[in-house]
Order: C-alpha cells, then structure tokens, then sequence
C-alpha cells in the first residue's frame, strides 16, 4: 500500500506556500480579495528573492495586520498617510523596494492628498490599491469609491450622488500624473484574473528597481462582509456592477 | 578651529541639522519659520553630506516622512509653527506610540486658529502634555538664545534615540528671527549602515536579513493587556527621564526671595528684570527650565521650602504656571504673568507684575 509520506515528497509538489507567507491564519473574511494579493505579493518578493531589500507600509483598513502574513520589514502607517513614509524610506534607502498597501477609503477619501502628491513626484514606490468600494474594516460604511445606488451603512438607501458625490476613479487621476510610471486596473476573482493581477504585480516591482517613477495597481476587490454578499455572489457582483466603472486593464505603461 | 558667525535663530536650525548628520527634513512652509528649509534648500546639503531635503505637501504628510524615515533607523526631523504643528499631532502621537526618535521643531506663533505671525508661548500645553491623543510625551527643549537652537539640534537628536522617543524643540518667533552670534558645532557625519545596525538594528526596518526575523514599527495592539503593559512601560521611561534628563538654569537664585520662572524668550526678558529687581533691592531670581518635559519640579519644590513666591512669565494665557504650582504645591504663593496674541514684555512690565501679584499684597 502506498504510504500517504511516500506522496508527500519535493517532486510531486504542485504547489507551496510562498516562504515569504508566514504561518499566521489570516484574519480576512471567506472570500475577501485582501489575502490573495497578500499572497500574490510574497510569490512575487520571493521570486525576485527580494525579502532583505523590500520594506512594506500597511494602512489602516482591514489590512491593517498585513504586517502578520509577509515576512518583510514593516512600517504601520496612520489612515491615508502610507504614501508619505513611503515616500521617506524610498529617498532615505534608495537600493530598497518599498511597496504601500492600502484600501480605498485609505488612499482615495483620508489619504487623497497623500496619494497624489507621491505619485505626481514621482516617487520610486509600489502602491497596491485595494478598491472593494466600501470601508470594510469599520463595518460597511460608503467610500468615496462605493457604486452609484449601492447601499452601505452610512448609505442605507443606495449612494445618492447628488448628496455623496460620484464614485472616485482616483486610478484615473493618478494615471494623468507624469510621475506614475505603470498604471494598472486588475481583479483576482478567477485564476485567470490572479494570473494577471500577478504579472502585474511582477512588473511594478521590476519597475521600480529603475527608479522611473510610481508605478499603481488598483486591484477591484471584494468585500463579501460590507457588500453582505457569498464569496460567489460577491463576484457575480463585482463583474457585473464593479467593472463597468472600474474597467480592469493597463491605463498607462 | 571654532566657526562664529552671526545669524537667525531658524537658519542655525537648518546649519545644525547638517552639522550634526541630520539624514532628513521633511518641511512645509509657515512663519515664522520657514527659513529653516530655505536655507538648507539653499545650502543643497544632498550634495554634501547626503541628506534628504523635501517640501512636502502639507505638514500632515511631513510628519509621516519623519516616520517613515524614523522606522528605518535614520535621524530625520521637521519643523513648523504652531498651526502646522497641530496638523502633525497625528504623526506626533503614531511615532511616540511606535517608540522612535526623531526632532520637531515648534517655532511658537500666538493663537488660537490662525492667530498671528508674531511670536508667542501659548503651544505649552500641547507641547509638554503630550499633544495628540493618548497618553505620550515628548522630550521638550526650550532654547532661549540662537546659539541653543544651534545646540539642542545635536542634544535633541541624542536624547531621541538614547529614550526612544520623539523630541521638540519649544522656541517661539523671537528665538527663531533674532540674530546673533553662534558658534557652530563640528561637522559630524552622517551615520553609516553599520552605525545604523549597531544604534537601531533590534528595530529599524532596514530589510529583513536571513539573521534575523522581520521587523514591525506599529503603534497598535488590539490586545488590551499587552497594550496596558506597553502603556506602563512609557511611563517608566519618562520616570527615568525625570530622574536623568531635566536641566534648568538658575540665576541669582541663592538669596533670593522671589522667583522668577520662564523659559525661551521670556527668561531672555527676566533676566533683565531680575537686574532691574537687584537695583531696587527687590531679592529677585530666576529659573529657566531647559527641558520642559521633564519639567524641573524638584528645584522649584526646594526653592518653595524658602521663598516667598514664584511668578510664572510666559507670552501664554498661564500654560506653565500650572506646572510651577504642581511643583510647590500651596506652600508659596504662585502667579502668572503674561502678554498675549504676539506682545511681548518688557522687564520693567515683569517688575511691576512682580510687585503688584507677589510683593505688593496683603
Ligand atoms: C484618523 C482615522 N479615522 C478613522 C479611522 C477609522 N477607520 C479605520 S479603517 C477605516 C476605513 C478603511 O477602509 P478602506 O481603506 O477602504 O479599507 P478596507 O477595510 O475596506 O480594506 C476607517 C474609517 C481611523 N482608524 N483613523
Ligand atoms: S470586511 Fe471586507 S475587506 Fe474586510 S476582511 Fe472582510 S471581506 Fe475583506
Ligand atoms: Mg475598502
């Protein structure tokens, strides 16, 4: 009979881990796009075998505790603010790939100045942008990114643009600036989608070690928790009502 | 060969800073101060010395350089004045929370809002207890002449990363225009990596290396008893502080009667004042605190023991006056005087204050 050890062997492997992903459970809701980036990002790191050169600045949204999965050096930032010690650390140790991870409360509603100032300076920074419409981590409430007529808690009858404003297509903005280098809109709701998502994340990291400017990922993401939705449903939803606003592909780069 | 030269309060900032293998300013333009950036930005010291010099787009993001910098081990600092200041509290409170060194520089405009350009003391409060939210403090250097704006640069810096903790330098729009003569400090180089590692390496996030596990600069922790013990632990070390740091000058204090209490550019006027008192056989000194966080509450409660009071002189509404009395605790009479919104006062208004408050009652 064949031994269940005798399987478990180095050439039969079709997958691990990445050894940046440390052994933490993640905190993050079934079906939340937040821990496939994180891996995405480590398989990166590891690839490029870049983990003594990289330093991470997590935000404050539902990733806040990224600093628990990656095995990196770590900065936490205040709500908005990871663009600015970004900023600092890419100019004080300039042989090192620093990355910002931030939602989209984070970086396009509290932290819109900061995220539009390093990226018009262009500064040698990774942003990967998070954008699941909703502020997740506080319980659901509207973003700036949330959907026309999409219910939050703080916008319990659908997002009245008339009183919210429109949804912000920040990456949009952040595209027209002349220091963005790499401008890309992805999703990691289908292998396919996370194959490419990756390539991109591969690419802006490659990048930036040319110190040619920012290089931005917006990841349309999910949040099934906010958007009280199933992981399946949430990107039924996300295809149907999320890329029509925020459609996925290169806008710059 | 020592270097004199006569200059501004602000610029010695900016001088020091380089001298003393400062890595970074961060900055965002605001009288009365802003020429601690123009004139690093025009010493161009990324040339000389390597260091990073950057207007950033609002004191908000200013600060947060200092912390992203500060987690990397390096010596970075700011500056402002004090609606500025108020903005960076945030940055303020997230670095004492993740415990790292690094300067601000306050030159105090009065206030509230707005307020005016012209100098005053009324940011005390803020500065001492802590200024943002949660219970922190910083390390507060009050300078009263352009040459210890020349030297806290280097004192603060020291004291920063010796404690850990975040460090101000307290001056105000006199200290900062005025002009005099300085003896610049040594050019000492900035640090290397290998210094770096030696100072900052349990810490700093420098990139995580095979020897070592990875290194997290954060300020939360949603464990409440671990955050209590964190909480515990700053205050021992501003226990220690109190035991080790506080300095405080003294002034015709050994006879005297009455004392005079005030720091920065108000002990300047006092100084003046306790002369003008001595002429009138008025037994008059002066203390003037150097740190105001660790405030020097031990020599005002000896001096208590045998004084017949204490005025507080500071441009402010009464901020430290409050500390003076903590200190002596309703042993002696302690008042305050002050002017307001940008005055300033004059030794002969400090006299009389003095007379009318403390000598001169029933
Ligand atoms: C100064 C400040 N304001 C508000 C908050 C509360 N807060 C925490 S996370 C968050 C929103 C996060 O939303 P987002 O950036 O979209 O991240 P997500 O959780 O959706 O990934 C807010 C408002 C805070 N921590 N700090
Ligand atoms: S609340 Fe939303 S963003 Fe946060 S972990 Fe859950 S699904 Fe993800
Ligand atoms: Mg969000």
């Amino acid at each position: 009979m064949v031994e269940v050890k005798d399987i478990i062997k180095e050439e039969n492997l079709v997958y691990t881990k990445s050894k940046i992903l440390t052994d933490k459970v993640f905190h993050y809701c079934p079906g939340c796009s937040h821990g496939v980036v994180h891996k995405l990002i480590a398989e990166v790191i590891e690839e490029m075998d870049i983990q003594d050169k990289t330093i991470a600045i997590s935000p404050v949204g539902c990733s806040v505790l990224a600093y628990n999965y990656l095995a990196v050096d770590w900065q936490e930032a205040a709500h908005g603010r990871a663009p600015a010690l970004a900023t600092a650390v890419s100019r004080l140790m300039p042989d090192k790939y620093v990355f910002a991870y931030q939602g989209d409360g984070d970086l396009a509603s509290i932290g819109t100045a900061e995220i539009i100032h390093a990226c018009n300076r262009g500064e040698n920074i990774v942003i990967i942008f998070i954008n699941n419409g909703i502020y997740g981590m506080t319980g659901g409430q509207m973003a700036p990114t949330t959907l026309e007529g999409m219910p939050t808690s703080t916008s319990p009858y659908g997002r009245d643009v008339k009183l919210a404003g429109h949804p912000l297509k920040i990456t949009d903005l952040i595209a027209q600036l002349p220091g963005t280098e790499y401008v890309t809109r992805q999703a990691v709701h289908t292998p396919a989608a996370v194959r490419k998502c990756k390539k991109a994340i591969l690419k802006a990291f490659q990048n930036v070690g040319k110190k040619n400017g920012t290089q931005f990922i917006e990841v349309v993401s999910t949040c099934n928790s906010g958007w009280k939705l199933s992981p399946v449903k949430a990107n039924e939803w996300m295809v149907e009502n999320m890329f029509p606003v925020y459609p996925l592909g290169d806008l710059k780069g | 060969m020592a270097e004199y030269r006569l200059m501004k309060g602000n610029e010695v900032i900016a001088e020091a800073a380089i001298r003393c293998g400062c890595d970074g300013y961060f900055g965002y333009p605001i009288t009365p101060q802003s020429e601690i950036m123009e004139t690093l930005m025009l010493r161009k010291p990324w040339e000389e010395t390597g260091m990073v010099v950057l207007q950033a787009e609002s004191e908000i993001a200013a600060i947060n350089m200092v912390y992203g910098g500060a987690s990397c081990g390096k010596k970075v600092m700011t500056s402002s004045s004090s609606p500025g200041i108020s903005l960076k509290q945030e940055g303020i409170t997230y670095i004492a929370g993740a415990e790292l060194p690094c300067l601000i520089v306050n030159v105090v405009r009065g206030g509230p809002g707005l307020g005016t350009i012209q100098p005053a003391q009324s940011d005390y409060f803020q500065a001492v207890k802590g200024g943002g939210h949660g219970d922190y403090h910083l390390i507060v250097l009050a300078p009263a002449s352009v040459q210890e704006m020349n030297d806290f640069v280097a004192l603060g810096f020291e004291l920063a990363f010796k404690y850990r903790n975040p460090a101000m330098i307290l001056s105000d729009g006199v200290i900062g225009q005025m002009m005099e003569k300085v003896k610049l400090s040594e050019y000492k180089p900035r640090w290397t990596d290998e210094e770096i590692q030696k100072i900052s390496g349990s810490w700093a996030t420098t990139g995580k290396t095979p020897d070592r596990d990875y290194h997290v600069i954060t300020s939360l922790d949603l464990d409440s008893a671990k955050q209590e013990i964190f909480n515990h632990k700053l205050i021992e070390k501003y226990k220690t502080m109190a035991e080790k740091e506080v300095r405080y000058e003294t002034i015709s204090c050994d006879d005297a009667d009455y004392i005079l209490v005030a720091y920065g550019s108000s002990s300047r006027i006092c100084q003046k004042a306790v002369d003008l008192c001595r002429e009138k056989g008025i037994k008059v000194g002066l203390l003037r605190p150097i740190t105001l966080f660790p405030y020097p509450t031990k020599i005002i409660q000896e001096m208590a023991k045998r004084v017949k009071g204490f005025l507080s002189v500071e441009m402010s509404a009464g901020q430290m006056v409050e500390d003076v009395r903590l200190a002596v605790n309703g042993k002696v009479p302690v008042e305050h005087y002050g002017r307001l919104g940008g005055m300033i006062p004059t030794p002969n208004d400090v006299v009389k204050a003095l007379e009318e408050k403390l000598i001169n009652v029933k």
